[in-house]
């Protein structure tokens, strides 16, 4: 094997082989490189009629291609879309795709093939050289680079040249407040820690937005909640959604642990927790009724609502926040007032 | 050069008359005969796993000419309209502009679910073309000099392609889509000091916001894919000036390359590839749904499918959210660190840094200053093959997790215990991993030694006059042999002083990996030993 031996780049160069802590580079291969095979002779290179029937066989497939093409064409007009029809979506996609894909296919397998058992078929060599540039032209490169240098006075006349790397890097500045309005100028951070929930807000169905009576909820049943007047908002409907979505659950009283701080914020074993998940803010959608788990099919944190929602798995670090709800005098669910923490995923400013 | 053109003159007819003149008309104009010279009989070696970076480049130009065609139905405004296309299921429903364009290309422009079809598996294939190429790059070691640089380009390509994946994946703004916007303004929003802030600006208000979707298709449309073009065009030209590596074979050096011209050979094979690649996506685009966005219905906060998936290049940045046990944030200064999101946000940092920086690494551990052209089989770099596979395997895991949900689902066995199992594997399989490929590594070498030297087990047996049974060995060719033969030793660094009579840390390190490289080796055969097994 033709075997350079370790090209000197330019640090090394300048240093004396025995002091560099070495390579760890051996270069004894003795057995020598037998040269070329000889070379290989197709079908095609030996029986003129083989190279015939090649012929024959690539022009079939650049005709198949053309074909193809033309049923392409055919199918857009012949499987039109009916509104309504699922069917006829489907046979338009399938039909207008296979003709594309054998007019596609056929070029391809045809050229392939051409190149494969009809080109001149010999193995060529070029040789490769250093990557870096000749000597000569390196030598030009760095005269060139001194040469401006000594004409502009780069590195002589400091004073410039650094006023002039200080302005290029101040350009950038005013692109950092140019963005600002990106959003609008409200805080954000007083926003993600209140929700539409307020004392008294009725408790309704998503996505009815039909009220919810504390006699509707049996035991083992789930809604999914919002706020009433969530779904007539005319703006920031999504964005009040994502923060004030809850789950409604009634379990029986007495397997409901409460903290003495938290009992009156259940009403006859019902309870609502904030849905968007305490880890990245999926909706916490998933509730198993025998268990009173909830599970977050996104990343599977799983909330034991049993338990005040506290985590029993998954990598959520916070339980799911609950909304205290009472009753009003028609007997509907009510919040007694907004959460008591930010809802959805951690935040910096969360405990501020 | 040993390139010959075949000069056998022919009578010139019509056609060629006027291609002659059409060629002098161009050239006088672009001195476009520079560019044939140079680049015309260039010559490209031949290999299966060449074609990995093909099939990547066309993925990319078939995602170009599909997206074109669904920009001029998609309209990606976030207002709200009431659905009145032709998907009855749907019909009334308050949705999105954007998801309302995405829906009528499916279902009221004929070949536009097609063209969506083509747009979204050509995406699959991109990354997944791209990713294979890496890896067949690593593991044959031709990132090393002169490609270090191409390699990090390469790299870059890569992250460019999953955000653009990325980017794209939200534009329908379907349910799934907007789920996964969540899931990255939640992963923002636990940046410490600016997360909320980041998340503000880049959905325009509080998530969801009416902007965002307009910015991901500035982004996905624009400025991405005019990044990648530029960055793909310092890879194609580093491609150029560096020439290609090959395997090792018969009259193949470090000096040479051997194979097909540009003009016509490759030239037919690479453009004939092109429509074998795009009429395979078009096959299966014309065979199979995918991402069917009708079924999820438009984005809502609250609803939420079961076994949501992202596309197959994020899964590995979903799992690595799921393998975090409970409880990982604390408040300290009265600000909150949810180490939930941020560790595993580092630890994807860091593997994707560690793939962009390996080629240093390795150069700095042998110390190899010289060019390399000649492919390494992988098994004759036992220790960087095993760190690619304790590198996959890492990522396998990862990958895996974000299917806990599903693999629990389909081979009944609890989502806990799904988890658990990974986050142990998490540790244990990567070590696994390079062990058990680094030994598979050597044992390999040892039986190209064996067959090198002795020839190979053909099954049939003689018996001796003497009574003796043997198996007779058939011999390689020399050829044959040569590709067995051909490969780089490397010994381990000793510790020596440097010019200041010092032994530094740095060298001590040095030395130590390079112990770890390259203690365990099988040397290549050498002339002598060869000359002495023929007698």
């Amino acid at each position: 094997m033709a075997q350079r031996p370790p090209s000197s780049d330019l640090v090394t160069s300048e240093m004396p082989e025995e002091n560099d802590p070495g390579t760890a580079v051996v270069t004894s291969n003795s057995v020598s490189n037998p040269g070329l095979e000889p070379e290989h002779q197709r079908v095609t290179d030996l029986d003129p009629r083989e190279e015939k029937k090649a012929e024959r066989r690539i022009a079939l497939f650049f005709t198949l291609s053309i074909v193809g093409s033309l049923i392409a064409a055919v199918a857009y007009v012949v499987f039109p879309i009916i509104p309504g029809d699922m069917r006829s979506v489907r046979l338009n996609n399938m039909f207008v795709g296979l003709g594309l894909a054998v007019g596609l296919l056929g070029v391809g397998i045809g050229a392939v093939n051409w190149a494969k058992s009809l080109m001149h078929g010999h193995e060529l060599v070029e040789e490769r050289h250093p990557t870096r540039g000749d000597e000569e032209t390196r030598k030009t490169a760095v005269e060139m680079f001194s040469q401006a240098n000594k004409e502009s006075g780069f590195t002589r006349r400091s004073l410039v040249r650094n006023t002039l790397v200080g302005a290029l890097i101040a350009t950038p500045i005013p692109a950092v407040v140019l963005f600002r309005d990106l959003a609008p100028a409200k805080d954000p951070i007083a926003l993600m820690k209140q929700t539409m929930w307020a004392e008294g807000v009725r408790l309704a169905k998503d996505p009815s937005g039909v009220p919810i009576k504390a006699s509707e909820v049996t035991i083992g049943s789930a809604f999914h909640v919002v706020p009433e007047g969530l779904m007539e908002l005319e703006k920031h409907r999504l964005e009040e959604k994502a923060k004030a979505a809850v789950l409604l659950m009634r379990l029986p009283v007495d397997e409901l642990n409460e903290s003495a701080e938290r009992a009156s914020w259940s009403y006859q074993g019902i309870v609502a927790y904030s849905k968007i998940c305490t880890h990245v803010g999926c909706p916490v959608a998933l509730y198993e009724q025998q268990t009173h788990h909830l599970l977050c099919p996104c990343h599977q944190s799983e909330f034991d609502v049993a338990n005040e929602c506290e985590v029993i798995f998954g990598p959520a670090a916070r339980p799911l926040p609950q909304l205290p709800i009472t009753i009003d005098a028609e007997g509907y669910l009510v919040a007694q007032s907004d959460f008591t923490e930010p809802v959805g995923p951690s935040f910096w400013e969360r405990e501020l | 050069m040993t390139n010959t053109l075949d000069n056998t003159a022919t009578e010139p007819g019509r056609g060629m008359r006027f291609t002659g003149w059409a060629a002098n008309y161009v050239d006088e104009r672009t001195s476009a005969s520079t560019a044939v010279k140079t680049l015309g009989r260039k010559i490209f070696p031949d290999h299966w796993s060449f074609m990995l970076g093909e099939v990547a480049l066309y993925s990319f130009v078939v995602l170009l000419i599909s997206g074109t065609f669904l920009t001029f139905f998609y309209d990606p405004s976030m207002t709200e309209v009431e659905y009145d296309g032709s998907y009855l299921p749907l019909k009334g429903i308050e949705m999105s502009v954007a998801y309302h364009t995405a829906l009528d290309i499916s279902f009221d422009v004929r070949g536009g679910l097609l063209m969506r079809q083509v747009h979204h598996w050509s995406a699959l294939l991109f990354v997944a073309a791209i990713g294979l190429h890496m890896l067949r790059v690593f593991f044959t070691g031709a990132f090393r000099k002169p490609r270090e640089l191409n390699w990090i380009v390469g790299f870059l390509l890569f992250v460019l392609a999953m955000a653009l994946g990325f980017t794209g994946y939200s534009l329908p703004d379907d349910l799934l889509s907007g789920n996964g916007l969540r899931i990255i303004d939640g992963m923002i929003k636990a940046f410490p000091v600016v997360g909320v802030w980041m998340s503000y600006l880049f959905f325009g208000d509080e998530f969801p916001g009416v902007d965002v979707i307009q910015r991901l298709y500035v982004l996905h449309i624009m400025l991405l894919p005019a990044i990648l073009i530029a960055t793909l065009a310092i890879h194609m030209v580093l491609l150029i000036v560096n020439k290609h590596t090959q395997f090792a074979g018969p009259g193949r050096t470090n000096d040479n390359v051997v194979g097909s011209p540009v003009l016509p050979v490759f030239a037919a094979k690479a453009g004939g590839f092109f429509f074998l690649v795009f009429g395979v996506i078009m096959l299966i685009a014309s065979l199979f749904t995918i991402n069917p966005i009708w079924n999820y219905g438009p984005y809502d906060p609250s609803p939420v499918s079961a076994g949501t998936q992202p596309d197959w290049y994020i899964g590995f940045a979903d799992g690595a959210l799921r393998l975090i046990p409970p409880g990982w944030e604390f408040v300290a200064f009265g600000y909150t660190w949810p180490m939930n999101i941020l560790v595993p946000t580092v630890v994807l940092i860091v593997l994707l840094v560690s793939v962009a920086l390996y080629p240093f690494f390795e150069a700095w551990v042998t110390g190899d200053k010289r060019e390399h052209h000649i492919a390494d089989r992988p098994r004759n770099a036992p220790t960087r093959t095993g760190i690619g596979a304790a590198g996959v395997t890492f990522y396998a895991v990862l990958w895996a997790a974000a299917s806990s949900d599903l693999i629990a689902t389909h081979f009944g066995l609890s989502i806990e215990g799904v988890i658990t199992t990974l986050q142990v594997l998490f540790f244990v399989s990567p070590v696994a991993a390079y062990i058990i490929t680094k030994r598979t590594c050597l044992a390999l070498q040892r039986k190209d030694r064996e067959i090198a030297l002795h020839g190979y087990e053909s099954g049939r047996i003689v018996r001796l006059p003497g009574g003796e049974y043997i198996e007779v060995h058939e011999q390689l060719s020399d050829y044959e042999r040569w590709k067995l033969l051909d490969y780089t030793e490397y010994q381990p660094l000793t510790v020596r002083p440097n010019n200041q009579g010092k032994i530094t840390v740095g060298t001590r390190l040095r030395a130590s990996m390079s112990r770890w490289f390259f203690e365990d080796r099988v040397e290549p055969i050498g002339a002598k030993e060869l000359e002495d097994s023929r007698h």
